[in-house]
């Protein structure tokens, strides 16, 4: 991992089109302000951890499924 | 062409059923052409099938039976990710985990899928609210 010092309203680039810049510092807190081209999201980590392992969780789906289906509609 | 489903075996489908995803999907990235296949006596619930991989399928529901006034905004990234020109180009999907029983189970609607149903192109885009859950339930009062 590369670390680098960066003080208030200092950037780094990451390759040709993508910006970080250093907006506020407020104790524990950072404000980082993000300039990339449309196409690249961009999330906090927790959250994008969230979808994936709801994705995961999706993924294994119950292999009697179409079964577990069909008794919900006799139930209803 | 033929492909290998989880759930219906064998299907021989045509190209320009494929729905593309060109990011993947958060955890599946390299997963990138899925088949919308509607089950038979599905109700609601359809099944995205992964193209390459037989053993990948997501059941997914439309949310707004489950969530009337759920909206969500495509911002101009989005759109033009996508290609969306008009509104109607535009279905919406939550991802359902599913529960044994049924009734448990839960739709990702802070993370749906937005496909352009015309030109095939889908994408798994987490909305930027804390409005909705990952895991909503698909029957109220029933979490």
């Amino acid at each position: 991992m590369l670390v680098l010092g960066r003080k208030i309203n200092e950037s780094i680039k990451i390759g040709d089109d993508i910006e970080i810049k250093i907006i506020a510092i407020e104790g524990e807190q950072v404000k980082l302000g993000i300039h990339a081209p449309k196409s690249i999201d961009i999330h906090r980590k927790e959250i994008y951890l969230d979808i994936q392992r709801e994705n995961d969780a999706a993924a294994q789906m119950p292999a009697n499924f179409l079964e577990l289906l069909s008794q919900n509609k006799q139930d209803t | 062409m033929q492909i290998e489903t989880k759930y219906a075996g064998v299907l021989n489908i045509e190209e320009d059923q494929i729905i593309h995803f060109p990011y993947g999907l958060p955890g599946f990235q390299e997963e990138q052409r899925f088949l919308l296949m509607e089950l038979p006596d599905g109700g609601l619930f359809q099944v995205l099938q992964s193209v390459e991989t037989t053993g990948l399928a997501f059941v997914v529901a439309s949310p707004y039976p489950i969530m009337k006034d759920y909206s969500v905004n495509l911002d101009e990234a989005v759109q033009e990710v996508l290609q969306i020109k008009k509104p109607e180009d535009v279905a919406i999907y939550g991802i359902v985990t599913v529960k044994d029983p049924f009734s448990k189970s839960t739709i990702n609607l802070k993370a749906p899928l937005i496909i352009n149903i015309n030109k095939r192109i889908g994408k798994q885009q987490i909305l930027n609210t804390d409005e909705y859950a990952t895991k909503t339930p698909i029957i109220k009062g029933d979490a």
